[in-house]
């Protein structure tokens, strides 16, 4: 049987509606499912939790990735949630756990919040690290930076960082949180020759 | 008790002493301070916006014992409990690869003229003395001439 004589057969048996509602809840489920991934993705929805506007977004608040000449802003998921697909819904689904601890109240204030920073800091840092920052990467790429452009500083130090294969928060640590209290000899990363 | 009341009544005379003189609070307005005689209450003109001058290599200093000042753009540079980022490039493990100077050995010792291990708490913050520069107008105009042996 070929493609139109199933469909011809289908028609005779008058299954179209069924199809219809099939397909109708289809189009229903994929567009919430894509709206709830776009309304979770904003920094709106991040700081609907203390947790995180009474902490690492008044600190987020004095660096440059939120107050900066050219008034573009990276805000909490350009950093912290993947843009490509798979990706994304691999965080979404380990975001689940924050709603757990959100529930248990783990880090529910300033000081308990303390107490976990260097801990949940170097889950972040592993993670950059496992993926070569990829979310720093969508918008600063090494291949479109001019060096010549940059300070004294920088140029020494992306130039001799790229030849050693270093990745972005190896050095940048602490750009736009404050840093942990009890961070280790083993948790900086930036040495280079 | 007498001798505990005395200088309270030397004090009152030479409080009147001052008051005959004149010398009172509101006439200490010769004195023109920083803010260029605008009253406390008054509006001031806000300040001509100035830029951190650009990164460069080390700067000549201007009298003996001055501490160098520091030829590129420190904003941002958090120096608290946690964290001195100056330290990620100064500190003596880490200036050989980062090329930056190092931070003097008279850092590391304490007020009692103690060497510690690592840099003394009272030389931790050092924009304290190390300061970047703005290509400003000075605040107060002065006749400051730079040393001829150290130029």
């Amino acid at each position: 049987m070929n493609l139109f004589e199933a469909i011809a057969d289908l028609a005779k048996r008058k299954t179209w509606p069924v199809l219809f509602t099939f397909l109708g809840l289809g189009v229903i489920f994929l567009g919430g499912f894509q709206w709830a991934l776009a309304v979770t993705n904003t920094e709106q929805f991040c700081i609907s939790c203390h947790e995180m506007e009474e902490n690492v977004f008044k600190e987020y608040r004095d660096t440059i990735h939120y107050a900066n000449r050219t008034g573009v802003r990276a805000t909490c998921p350009d950093c912290h949630v993947p843009r490509q697909w798979q990706h994304m819904v691999v965080r979404k689904i380990q975001a689940s756990n924050e709603l757990l601890h959100k529930v248990l109240g783990t880090i529910d204030t300033p000081e308990k919040f303390e107490r976990k920073r260097l801990e949940l800091a170097r889950h972040v840092w592993e993670a950059m690290k496992k993926t070569d920052s990829r979310e720093c990467r969508n918008c600063h790429n090494f291949n479109s930076m001019d060096f010549t452009r940059q300070g004294i500083r920088a140029f020494d130090f992306h130039e001799r960082g790229f030849a050693q294969n270093k990745t972005c928060i190896d050095c940048h640590k602490g750009i736009a949180h404050t840093l942990p209290r009890g961070m280790t000899v083993a948790d900086d990363s930036s040495h280079m020759q | 008790m007498i001798k505990r009341k005395l200088p309270s009544i030397r004090m009152i005379f030479m409080m009147v002493i001052l008051a005959c003189a004149g010398i009172t609070p509101a006439q200490a307005g010769d004195v023109t301070g920083l803010r260029g005689g605008v009253p406390l209450d008054g509006a001031e003109r806000s300040p001509e916006l100035t830029k951190w001058m650009p990164d460069s290599h080390a700067l000549p200093r201007a009298y003996l014992q001055q501490p160098p000042l520091v030829p590129h753009q420190i904003e941002s540079y958090k120096i608290d409990m946690r964290q001195n980022k100056c330290m990620t490039c100064h500190s003596w493990s880490k200036a050989k690869e980062t090329r930056a100077t190092k931070i003097s050995l008279t850092h590391f010792r304490n007020r009692f003229g103690s060497e510690m291990s690592d840099v003394s708490p009272q030389r931790y913050f050092c924009t304290q003395c190390h300061v970047p520069q703005k290509d400003a107008p000075p605040l107060v105009e002065n006749t400051f001439k730079p040393v001829e042996a150290i130029k």
